[in-house]
């Protein structure tokens, strides 16, 4: 164990110690990386912003980890709690007033919002990749611009399939389908057996992104690599076109659900499929009702189907730390990052969180949260399967206004529900992200 | 030999001064509060501002692009709809219950005190009641009508755009109307009850007295209150924001919601800024027709 003193403290960098605790812990692993020498600034205080947990189990640990750190370094660590969907907002003002949280743990893009006031990360996520098996692809894409880190992925809020097996079985499938024409099939047949699915198609912002997976899996994209509006393209007619199919096969009133709509059916028994974290089953499996708590063995997980594309086209809810340059202890602030991330703080933190965030690291895979429950195994390949929800651009304040605009779960809405035929609508969705890519 | 009077001394005593150091708290609360947020956001609406990043002047092109958005154009029309909507029921039904509690009532303090409760209870919590009530798979108006063989099906309050638009106006008009009665009972008490006497001896009936004592005399206070309620009922945004986020496909979308969404979720502060002065040229029309209108009654 490591034995700090104040003085030491100051002296020492605390990257090396985490490098020489960690590495040895990692099966396979010969020679710990070289972590970065990150000398922590005298009487460093830091102040952390992060989303308010999803489970319990999730801040404590965060909280426990914290301390850890605070007596092996001496520094204080504040850490203040929003709704997520309060903390980009927090983000954007402390970014451009220059003044409030160090640190900010927060979802999708924002960083990319104001790049040049971020603190450089790059010393510590090429540490942490080189030493945990690399970060997956959309983890640098969502961390990195112009070539450096602005912010350290944490992982995905993954969602999958979430469904009763006893109903799709009874609706004639023995496992669940792994294309989208068995997946349209088995939503069909479910309708038929008074058991339907239900995705929302309001405006959800995170249980929304499956009107994502669904353009992608066809072929359509909002944009191309440079940016290029490309949303009206015969792939996307097509997606918007099954989802015309789909829709009625939807329990009535998804039009109007917003995130939690589709978790309250479902542990209500009203519908038997839907899309969401693994927060439904562990509802259920904790549950002091006894018809809920039933319900968690006849809860099962798969993948998002795959399209005519033949790959994996899911969009989770990315989360990633950023610094910010008017922090006035940035190494501290990075040795805190590097701590929380090393394997002997993060894997028990994962675990406590019941596997509700998804590594951003490969190294990570081996997590006993993953075998220790077999329903839990789809969730750990979410980030694997993920594209970024500006695919196939830049992300930047284009993709974050096309995302918070809701222009593809409206466009996908308005042509499943009949509102406005698919060619109607993505002319609607092309005429709005036209105006949000002209940056 | 002449005296000469301290300058201290002189503008203490010096009207023109002191007028200026009395009003200056209120003039630098107004200018810091009021002014500036005003004068920075029509600034912003002509600039292509991001969060994060400085915007230049782009001149109108944010504005002429909103008459070219038909998801804006909607919210113009949802944001007219809902504020007249509301804004009658909320009168009819405050002026009723106005009328109601101003008559001798046993326990009146306490009535009082409970018609107040809509308004004192924060309204995201008064959102969420409604989010559950109109739920497509919970709401307990339809669990009611279900039981009572009314209706087979559960009504889709939310998922239908036009049952979202009613469900809406009227979450509103049940939160608002406690606002105007309040506001006109303590009008109606004003009223000399001599007036109704005298109606009375004159020969005039309910209506009449109502009609030709009652409203003139509530007219000044009326029309305060409605002004008042227009602006809050166009300006409205955590109804709508926790209740629906402006869907089903924008049906509900106010101008105030589309505005958060575009300038502070989407990060686009320009046009978001712009779709909430476009708001300024409806308020200062509906202001002045309804303040100044109905002074002018008062004053004929």
């Amino acid at each position: 164990m490591w034995k700090f003193t104040r003085r030491d403290v100051i002296k020492t960098t605390i990257g090396a110690a985490a490098a020489s605790a960690g590495g040895a812990l990692l099966p396979g692993h010969v020679m710990a990386q070289q972590a970065p020498k990150l000398e922590i600034e005298k009487g460093a205080k830091l102040r952390l912003l992060r989303w308010s947990q999803f489970v319990q189990g999730d801040i404590d640990t965060w909280m426990a980890n914290t301390k850890k750190f605070t007596e092996k370094t001496g520094v204080e660590v504040r850490v203040d709690r929003e709704a997520w969907p309060d903390v980009a907002p927090k983000a954007s003002v402390a970014a451009n007033v220059g003044s409030g949280p160090d640190i900010i743990l927060d979802f999708f893009d924002v960083p990319h919002l104001f790049a040049d006031k971020l603190v450089d990360l790059t010393d510590i996520a090429t540490y942490l990749g080189d030493k945990y098996g690399g970060w997956f692809p959309v983890a640098e894409r969502y961390a990195k611009r112009d070539g450096r880190w602005i912010g350290l992925p944490l992982g995905a809020a993954g969602a999958c399939m979430v469904y009763r097996k006893s109903h799709v079985e009874a609706a004639g499938f023995k496992e669940f389908p792994k294309d989208t024409d068995g997946f349209l099939k088995l939503c069909q047949a479910l309708h038929a057996k008074g058991t339907p699915a239900g995705f929302a198609l309001g405006n959800a912002v995170g249980d929304g992104s499956w009107t994502y997976w669904l353009i992608w899996a066809f072929g359509g994209k909002i944009v191309d690599d440079n940016n290029n509006v490309v949303i009206n393209s015969p792939e996307t007619i097509k997606a918007l076109e099954y989802a015309k199919q789909l829709y009625p096969t939807f329990i009535p009133g998804t039009l109007g659900w917003l995130d939690p709509n589709n978790n309250k059916a479902f542990l209500d028994g009203q519908v038997s499929l839907t899309n969401n974290g693994i927060s439904v089953y562990y509802a259920a499996k904790n549950s002091q009702d006894p018809k809920i708590k039933a319900l968690a063995d006849d809860i099962e997980h798969a993948n998002f189907p795959i399209g005519p594309v033949g790959r994996p086209t899911e969009l989770h809810l990315f989360s990633q730390a950023y610094v910010f340059k008017y922090c006035k202890f940035p190494n501290a602030a990075k040795a805190y990052l590097q701590f929380m991330w090393e394997k002997e703080q993060y894997e028990p933190w994962q675990e406590a969180s019941i596997g509700y965030i998804t590594h951003p690291l490969k190294g990570y895979e081996q997590n006993k949260v993953w075998s220790s429950d077999p329903k839990a195994l789809p969730y750990r390949d979410t980030v694997k399967n993920m594209l970024w929800h500006g695919y196939s651009g830049q992300l930047g304040y284009s993709s974050a206004a096309a995302l918070n605009d809701y222009i593809v779960n409206n466009m996908v809405a308005q042509a499943a529900s009949g509102s406005k035929t698919p060619k109607e609508a993505v002319e609607e969705a092309e005429k709005r992200l036209l105006r949000v890519y002209k940056v | 030999m002449t005296h000469s009077v301290p300058l201290w001394d002189r503008l203490k005593n010096h009207n023109g001064v002191l007028s200026v150091l009395f009003m200056a708290p209120a003039a630098i609360l107004l200018l810091v509060f009021l002014t500036y947020p005003l004068g920075l956001g029509i600034w912003l609406g002509f600039t292509d501002t991001r969060i994060g990043r400085p915007g230049i002047f782009i001149g109108w092109e944010n504005y002429l692009s909103l008459l070219d958005d038909s998801i804006f154009l909607k919210s113009v029309f949802n944001t007219i709809l809902y504020t007249a909507v509301a804004t009658v029921f909320k009168f009819a039904l405050g002026l009723w219950l106005a009328l109601l509690l101003n008559r001798h009532l046993p326990m009146q303090a306490i009535i009082r005190a409970v018609v107040l409760l809509p308004y004192i209870v924060p309204t995201v919590l008064s959102a969420i009641a409604f989010w559950w009530i109109y739920d497509s798979q919970f709401s307990i108006i339809s669990w009611m009508l279900t039981k009572m063989g009314l209706i087979d099906a559960y009504i889709d309050f939310l998922g239908n755009e036009n049952n979202a638009r009613a469900a809406v106006i009227a979450a509103n008009i049940w939160r608002g109307i406690p606002f105007v009665a309040i506001c006109l009972l303590a009008g109606l008490q004003t009223i000399s009850p001599s007036l109704y006497e005298a109606a009375s001896l004159d020969g005039a009936n309910a209506w009449q007295r109502f009609w030709y004592v009652t409203v003139p005399n509530l007219l000044p206070v009326l029309s305060i209150v409605l002004t008042f309620s227009i602006l809050f009922t166009f300006t409205d945004f955590q109804l709508i924001y926790a209740i629906t986020r402006g869907g089903p496909n924008n049906a509900t979308h106010l101008m105030a919601t589309l505005a958060f969404q575009r300038g502070i979720n989407g990060g686009m502060l320009g046009e978001g800024a712009a779709i909430a002065i476009a708001m300024v040229p409806f308020l200062v029309v509906s202001t002045a027709v309804t303040y100044l209108g109905l002074q002018r009654q008062k004053w004929q």
